[in-house]
């Protein structure tokens, strides 16, 4: 077994100069192709009366679904403003999954760096709508409860948990895949189809869970008027404004 | 025994070694935790959405645990450094 059996970034299809073009790009932009072609088909032709086609039902079903979602975990904000990227992460890790299925597909996920990628986009989410929902002042202040003592530890929490949504997705989307191709050298009949199901469920779930721990990271950024919270701010500031 | 062999053999028991210890605490965390989330709905079916969604966000934890494990013994496996710094210099093959 070589390196590109682990990752598919090692499968390079061609080289332009130092850059090499290789099966992570290619599959990340035919998963990207395909959910906006699709997203086009259905949206050229929307229907709000009498009736509608299948693809606009089942479009509409898993963008309320994800605003229900959104909306429970962040404590009841308006999903608005999650859900472009919420929706887009959770979409574009659904499709990569499941299409590991497919034969001759690598799924990008199974590669770190897409996984990276992903996690420091989260990381940079969750500064971005923490600032924008409490100000620069305000949020910083998150570091320093409970006490200040705990601010290297409140640092350093920031970066791991951003390294365990990487290296979480990648190790589970990779270990599908190895398995799957351990397995067919072992036992080639029946056996690994039982495992391509497992690994279509951990994909699944793998998904659900990436999209909702980054939107917990950001409503623990954004979420100031909590209950347990409420009693506190009040003795501290008194009057604070409802945004 | 030559250095190549030898980092080829610790490499191998290391990486069993890794993952067998490394399954463990995982396993019996997450068989706790799906027992008190059982038993959670089982007292209270209303609150099924809830109690689900935070088992599988308390599971993901747990499990990037063992995920790690698994990672490290994958490296030591198909990636090993030194494995390649030997082989680049021309230790056997």
């Amino acid at each position: 077994m070589q390196l590109k059996d682990i990752s598919p970034d090692a499968v390079v299809y061609y080289s332009i100069g130092p850059f090499d073009l290789n099966a992570t790009i290619v599959f990340t932009w035919g998963i990207m192709a395909l959910l906006v072609i699709t997203s086009m088909i259905v949206t050229a032709n929307l229907s709000t009366t009498g009736k509608m086609g299948r693809l606009q039902n089942m479009l509409e079903i898993i963008v309320q679904g994800m605003r229900d979602q959104i909306r429970e975990i962040s404590g009841g904000q308006e999903p608005g403003i999650y859900l472009p990227f919420i929706g887009t992460l959770f979409l574009f890790i659904l499709v990569s999954n499941i299409l590991a299925v497919v034969p001759g597909f690598q799924p990008p996920t199974a590669s770190l760096s897409t996984t990276a990628a992903l996690a420091v986009c989260v990381f940079l989410a969750v500064f971005i709508y923490g600032i924008a929902k409490q100000g620069v002042a305000g949020y910083f202040k998150h570091y320093l409860k409970p006490t200040p003592i705990m601010l290297p530890f409140n640092i350093i929490g920031e970066f791991s948990r951003t390294l365990a949504l990487a290296v979480r997705l990648f190790g589970n989307m990779m270990s599908g895949v190895k398995i799957a191709g351990i397995l067919l050298i072992v036992v080639p009949l029946i056996f690994p189809v039982v495992m391509q199901v497992l690994g279509l469920l951990t994909g699944v779930i793998q998904a659900y869970i990436f999209a909702v721990l980054a939107m917990v990271y950001i409503a623990s950024a954004t979420r100031t008027h909590m209950e347990s919270q409420q009693k506190a701010e009040a003795q501290e500031q008194g009057e604070s404004d409802n945004g | 025994m030559d250095s190549m062999s030898l980092i080829g053999m610790i490499s191998i028991f290391t990486a069993g070694i890794t993952i067998a210890i490394g399954a463990i605490g995982p396993a019996l965390g997450e068989g706790r935790a799906v027992a008190a989330a059982l038993s959670a709905i089982a007292q209270q079916p209303d609150e099924t959405s809830t109690i689900t969604r935070t088992l599988f966000v308390g599971l993901a934890m747990i499990e990037s645990t063992a995920i790690y494990c698994f990672v490290v013994s994958m490296i030591v496996l198909f990636a090993n450094p030194f494995w390649d710094a030997v082989q680049a210099a021309g230790g056997g093959g």
